[in-house]
């Protein structure tokens, strides 16, 4: 499912060499399961987003392999340590061979 | 509906399949645990799961998993059609080792985390969740 894939994320504008900052992602996305059948009786067949990434100048801070148990619309919060101003890059894979970016820039304080 | 010795027959295996069902989806969590420990010992503590008690849809549960010092964490719901969840491996940068997520209930069960230490070790907690509305469809 390729249309209307929107990711949000919110990173802070600046932080302070060394300290941790919280970030929180959100990916507007269907989900399907693969159990769910349409009106028909037929299953829809599984459409999800199965792994995310978040990288730090080229450096991981997290990635998560998703399964159909995962909420529609996957949300994430975690902590990041921010040695240096640069900028973060988050990635989700979609089971159909898209990807979706975003990046946002971190400045020291 | 007369109770005829069909029907009594049929009563009968519905509550043997009853019986037998749960077991069945804990031995899928277990078999999950199994594959990520490689047969290790799981220890106890120092992995914290919060959770609602209750969860009125279980389409959106949020939950979250704190473990200090972990490189990586699964995340079961062993009364899910698939028990496995969400796989989270930290990185170099990562803060601490947690993470908030939103996940999908079918209905009122165990959900487990486990968590790879830096030095090799294994602990796992679990937290019971009440589903009112069980998010799985079908």
């Amino acid at each position: 499912m390729a249309s209307g894939v929107k990711p949000r994320v919110k990173v802070p504008k600046t932080a302070a060499a060394g300290s941790s900052i919280t970030i929180k992602t959100l990916i507007s996305h269907k989900m399907e399961s693969g159990r769910r059948k349409d009106k028909a009786g037929e299953l829809i067949p599984r459409s999800i987003i199965n792994r995310f990434t978040a990288e730090f100048n080229g450096q991981s801070v997290i990635e998560v392999m998703m399964e159909p148990s995962i909420s529609t619309n996957p949300f994430f919060e975690f902590e990041a340590t921010v040695p240096e101003a640069g900028e973060f890059k988050f990635t989700w894979y979609d089971d159909d061979g898209d990807v979706y970016e975003a990046v946002k820039p971190v400045a020291m304080a | 509906m007369e109770l005829t010795r069909r029907n009594a027959l049929a009563i009968g295996a519905g509550a043997f399949a009853a019986t037998i069902l749960p077991f069945q989806a804990f031995a899928a969590a277990d078999e999950a645990i199994a594959a990520f420990t490689g047969g290790a010992d799981v220890g106890e503590g120092g992995i914290t799961l919060t959770s609602p008690e209750i969860a009125e849809n279980g389409n959106t549960v949020p939950i979250s998993v704190d473990a200090p010092g972990a490189v990586s964490i699964v995340l079961l719901a062993a009364g899910n059609p698939d028990p496995a969840v969400a796989t989270a491996n930290f990185g170099p940068l990562a803060a601490a080792q947690s993470v908030a997520m939103r996940i999908r209930l079918a209905g009122s069960q165990d959900i487990v985390a486990v968590a790879k230490m830096a030095d090799g070790s294994f602990v796992k907690t679990s937290n019971a969740i009440k589903v009112t509305i069980g998010g799985c469809g079908g």
